[in-house]
């Protein structure tokens, strides 16, 4: 065994089944807890059955609720609509950072503001959002931009300053204007590592959109665990957690993918 | 040298300054030199003197706290595409290809990122007339066949010559290099020289070349300058670097390679090691080896004392 062997070098196929070991334990472990609990009690519906479980797709995934809608599908395109609209204002976190990291002026307006605006608690703002904006789209899309628009300025414009002096007095040798060098000169070297780190606070985001979705909200994957909860539906809540997990975890692996095709470049400093 | 060729570079009573635990540190001390058009100056200096320094007040990233740094007899304001600049790190744009980084400039030039798409019909033809000027370029430092390659893909040698050849598209007035050749093993070092040598021959440009290696320096130049924190005056305390030598180099320019094993060369470099090289022997500011033509000074007369 090679279990604590600094040097060892597992082979592809027993590198596969070291990595599954865990989930398969899980499953399994799950899987029996279940049919123990259902022996003593049939109606157990702290720990359902695969098969109920199954069941509770098929009846939020393929068959129309009092409503006539598909309710998982509602559901994620709710969830997920808000979550756009966030990472569509979040440009504009990267550009705050790009400006404030590039232009000292700015450097100087933003930076205290933003440093001061990153330590508050985002969901101790939840109720004054809920006050202030009323239970809309509205409070739930700013309660997930306040929680990750200060760490995504921030990590960007600490980003453009990294970026070698030398580099941006090469560029004004070679004739570029401010805007020139800010957009074509910084902004492309850092995008990878911005978009890395956005790739990172998507589990901030959900964790936000999930929090504001279980206090005010008609539709969306975080109500609808939260609704069911009132039942006992685990049924419905664990399909939906792993739900929630594989589509973070899909767009996770589809960014990761992007960056490494999209920035060839990155491999080396220069 | 020519001494009919213009002046190009002039700096006069330069002194720069650094904020240093709450007074100011001198770091180069009454710099006075005038360069001609087409000269390659060497820069040489022990480490901490202020090379770098220097070349960033010409460059222009850094404007002197006395005197004046004028080009063509104008005060340098900042950075602009008169001087090219060639640094040892960070040489290169890392997310643009080879062909890319030598066009930036070329693709600029009269054309503000608005108009690039305002003009879109006039700029494209001007950006397909930059590649093919920059092609050719490449071509001729025999890149030719890494035009769509990344710096990172690139040898330390390469990385250079894609270097030089994006601060030479510009034609800049003047050519900086910071160390250029620093990071380079010996034998890619000795290419590159040639290499420099060879373009600076042919392109007739004025060179004003940063090394902390006596031997780069004395082979690559036509004049050669030492800064030093070595030296002493009528004072008690001196602070900030001067040019403590200034002297053209002799022999043929360029040299051949075989100067960098003659006697002659070992004899210099025992000479220019005394003259500011060697803390232990530091000069007297009446001594100082300023036999180059164009070389000059003003005297502070409290640093010059009596006349002996």
């Amino acid at each position: 065994m090679g279990l604590f062997n600094l040097n060892a070098r597992p082979g592809r196929k027993t590198a596969w089944a070291l990595s599954s070991m865990l989930f398969l334990l899980c499953i399994i472990g799950y899987g029996v807890t279940a049919h123990i609990r259902h022996q003593e009690n049939p109606d157990d519906n702290v720990v359902p059955t695969f098969s109920e479980m199954w069941d509770g797709i098929q009846r939020t995934a393929f068959e129309p609720d009092r409503n006539d809608e598909l309710r998982l599908w509602v559901d994620s395109l709710a969830s997920a609509k808000r979550l756009g609209y966030s990472l569509a204002l979040l440009s504009l976190a990267i550009l705050l950072g790009l400006y404030m990291g590039v232009f000292p002026y700015l450097e100087h307006i933003f930076l205290r503001f933003v440093l001061f605006f990153d330590k508050i608690p985002a969901l101790a703002l939840l109720p004054i959002l809920f006050i202030v904006f009323g239970l809309g789209e509205i409070s739930k899309i700013a309660l997930i931009l306040l929680g990750v628009f200060p760490t995504i300025a921030l990590d960007t414009y600490l980003r453009a300053k990294a970026i070698p002096r030398e580099q941006i007095m090469k560029g004004l040798t070679l004739g570029a204007s401010d805007f020139e060098i800010t957009y074509r000169i910084v902004l492309p070297q850092i995008m990878p590592g911005v978009l890395d780190t956005i790739r990172l606070n998507f589990k901030a985001m959900i964790l936000f959109l999930i929090a504001g979705e279980s206090l005010a909200a008609s539709v969306g994957l975080g109500y609808r665990i939260f609704v069911v909860r009132r039942y006992v539906a685990m049924d419905i809540i664990i399909p939906y957690v792993i739900w929630m997990s594989l589509l973070a975890f899909a767009a996770d692996v589809l960014l990761r993918i992007w960056i490494k095709k999209r920035y060839r470049w990155v491999g080396g400093e220069s | 040298m020519n001494e009919a060729r213009p002046v190009i570079l002039h700096l006069e009573d330069a002194h720069q300054a650094y904020p240093d635990q709450g007074r100011m540190r001198t770091v180069l001390n009454d710099i006075d030199l005038k360069v001609r058009k087409g000269e390659f100056v060497t820069l040489l200096g022990p480490s901490g003197c202020g090379k770098s320094t220097l070349l960033r007040l010409i460059l222009g990233s850094e404007r002197p706290t006395q005197g004046r740094v004028l080009l063509d007899g104008k005060e340098i304001q900042g950075p602009d595409r008169d001087r090219g600049i060639v640094y040892q790190k960070y040489s290169l744009f890392p997310h643009m290809t080879v062909l890319q980084n030598v066009i930036f400039g070329l693709e600029m030039e009269n054309y503000s990122m608005a108009s690039r798409w305002l003009k879109r019909h006039k700029f494209l033809r001007h950006r397909k007339a930059s590649t093919d000027r920059a092609r050719e370029i490449l071509e001729r430092m025999s890149l030719g066949k890494d035009l769509n390659k990344y710096p990172h893909q690139l040898s330390g040698g390469m990385k250079q010559r894609v270097a030089i050849a994006q601060a030479m598209i510009m034609e800049p007035k003047i050519l900086l290099m910071d160390e250029p050749f620093g990071a380079l093993d010996d034998s890619t070092r000795t290419d590159m020289q040639l290499f420099i040598l060879e373009l600076w021959e042919r392109t007739q440009m004025t060179v004003f070349f940063v090394t902390h290696d006596l031997v780069e320096a004395l082979f690559l130049g036509t004049r050669l300058l030492v800064l030093s924190q070595y030296y002493t005056t009528a004072r008690d305390h001196n602070e900030g670097s001067k040019i403590v030598t200034d002297r053209g180099i002799p022999g043929d320019h360029p040299k051949p390679t075989s100067f960098k094993s003659s006697p002659e060369i070992s004899q210099l470099i025992e000479q220019v090691r005394q003259q500011g090289l060697d803390p232990s022997i530091a000069r007297h500011i009446h001594d100082f080896d300023l036999s180059h033509a164009d070389a000059y000074r003003t005297v502070d007369p409290e640093e010059w004392g009596p006349t002996p």
